[in-house]
């Protein structure tokens, strides 16, 4: 099968890879640009383990065509730190106990970031809907929530 | 179509661990020259803070602060053995023979320290700040880490420990059959509000009010956690999650995320906990284990509160709309219970 050059930007750098045809997102970044934070939870769409933010909008990558990337900005956990300084997010991950085994957090972040890069002081129902793609079988969400509303509180009084 | 409210409630004994062959769990502690202590163990931490636990454990057996503890898990070839993290084991067994390896290897640091200090042992005391001083004359000092280097390249001395835990065999009384299959319990309560609609059979969390009894909370945040989201898996457990929803037969069995159900942070409730500490006597500073029992009470006061709520007594899990549903129409309609 013929390999397809593709270029895009990954949090911030350009890449360029080769990739057959059909490869999905998560395996392009995985496995062809090495970034691991995407994590491979069910392959159907159905966990959000894999969640990434192209030009900003959530997507989860196992469903999405690695193609679908072309000339456009990927951005990953890998990218959310600032220099040796936590996001926020990732901040109020930690403050709030918001991660136990960890399989869901890349994704959660990625949903929480696309959320409050486009509405900075969301209302509990509107995390709630933000994360109702995020699948995690250890916290009982309740502390992510927390964490997303405690991340944005800081936000605002920064 | 009417959505009825119910309340149910139930409690739980809960045995810490298992009994078979004893459980065991081993621990080795070892100094390293820096005067920092290396915990090796084959436990795993599955992310409900194990290696967390230990190391405080670890720590304050030691009298060294906690920073200076390092704990290498999961490794079953160079760990000693472990039966694993189930049960609500963790802290208990893991915890219990942490506290033994530290014990050992806090009376050789000892020793150490009074051959360089020139006193007896018996007249030492750490400050757990990295310093171990002669009681009374703090001035009379040496740090741990002078300790590790003097037992290391002067006095040739391992500090080092090794712990286990092994539950006693219970005896059985040869005139009743009376044994003990465990040597210590938490405790829990739970009380459970629903809403059921009548129409769909769906029933919402509306909230749980929770106390439970686990010893002394050697980590009040670990303990919260374990607490919010075990609960949150015991409603999983009561009204969504089964790979069997026609047991046995496994033709309709679901394929993935979006026939297994799970409830999704849209789904979950207000729950207000409360913690009872009563240390136990037989636990690493008076603690228990809070891991699976958090779950438990949760099934039987959903399935009460449905109870109340229409007068339906399902007793097979999950308690699905269809089950519920099919229930209702059975007695010919909902039947209220008396509000408690």
């Amino acid at each position: 099968m013929s390999k397809t050059p593709l270029q895009f930007r990954h949090n911030g750098r350009d890449v360029a890879i080769f990739v057959d045809g059909g490869t999905n997102l998560l395996v392009a970044l995985r496995e062809l640009i090495g970034d691991m934070t995407p994590k491979f939870g069910c392959g159907q769409g159905g966990c959000g383990a894999c969640s990434v933010l192209i030009d900003g909008e959530i997507h989860l990558s196992c469903l999405t065509l690695a193609e679908t990337a072309a000339g456009r900005s990927v951005e990953t956990l890998d990218g959310m730190k600032q220099g040796p300084n936590l996001h926020p997010l990732q901040r109020a991950f930690a403050d709030n106990f918001a991660a136990q085994c960890g399989y869901c957090t890349p994704g959660m972040l990625m949903a929480a970031k696309a959320l409050l890069d486009r509405n900075p002081q969301p209302s509990r129902d509107e995390v709630v809907e933000a994360i109702s793609g995020n699948i995690c079988r250890c916290t009982g969400y309740e502390s992510i929530i927390n964490a997303i509303l405690a991340a944005a509180g800081g936000r605002a009084s920064a | 179509m009417t959505r009825h409210r119910g309340r149910g409630m139930a409690s739980v004994n809960y045995p810490i661990g298992m009994n078979l062959g004893g459980d065991p769990s081993q621990a080795l502690v070892h100094s390293n020259p820096s005067g920092k202590f290396t915990v090796a163990l084959s436990s795993i931490d599955l992310g409900q803070g194990m290696k967390s636990v230990t190391r405080q454990i670890c720590a304050e057996t030691l009298g060294v602060p906690v920073e200076d503890v390092y704990v290498d898990t999961a490794d079953s070839d160079t760990g000693p053995h472990c039966m694993g993290s189930f049960a609500s084991r963790g802290t208990h067994r893991v915890g219990n023979a942490v506290m033994a390896a530290a014990r050992e290897a806090r009376g050789v640091m000892m020793e150490a320290a009074a051959e360089e200090l020139e006193v007896n042992a018996a007249d030492l005391e750490t400050d757990g700040r990295g310093n171990i001083h002669v009681k009374g004359a703090p001035h009379r000092s040496i740090s741990t880490k002078d300790v590790a280097i003097a037992a290391q390249f002067k006095q040739g001395k391992t500090i080092s420990g090794r712990g286990i835990f092994l539950v006693p065999l219970s005896d059985v009384d040869p005139e009743t059959g009376e044994m003990s299959p465990a040597t210590c319990y938490a405790h829990a309560c739970l009380v459970a509000e629903v809403e059921v609609d009548d129409e769909t059979g769906e029933v919402a969390m509306v909230r749980m009010d929770s106390a439970y009894e686990l010893g002394r909370a050697l980590n009040p945040r670990l303990v919260e956690q374990q607490l919010v989201g075990g609960a949150w898996m015991g409603v999983s457990h009561a009204l969504y999650e089964t790979p069997e929803p026609y047991y046995p037969d496994p033709a309709h069995g679901p394929r993935d995320f979006v026939e297994y159900l799970m409830p999704g942070p849209g789904d979950i409730c207000p729950h207000d906990i409360a913690v009872l500490e009563r240390p136990a006597p037989d636990g690493p500073f008076g603690g228990k284990g809070p891991g699976e029992m958090c779950a438990n009470p949760v099934l039987p006061a959903v399935a009460n509160a449905i109870f109340n709520a229409v007068g339906v007594r399902i007793d097979d899990l999950p308690i699905t709309p269809e089950k519920v549903l099919r229930a209702i129409k059975s007695q010919g309609g909902a039947r209220p219970q008396a509000r408690r």
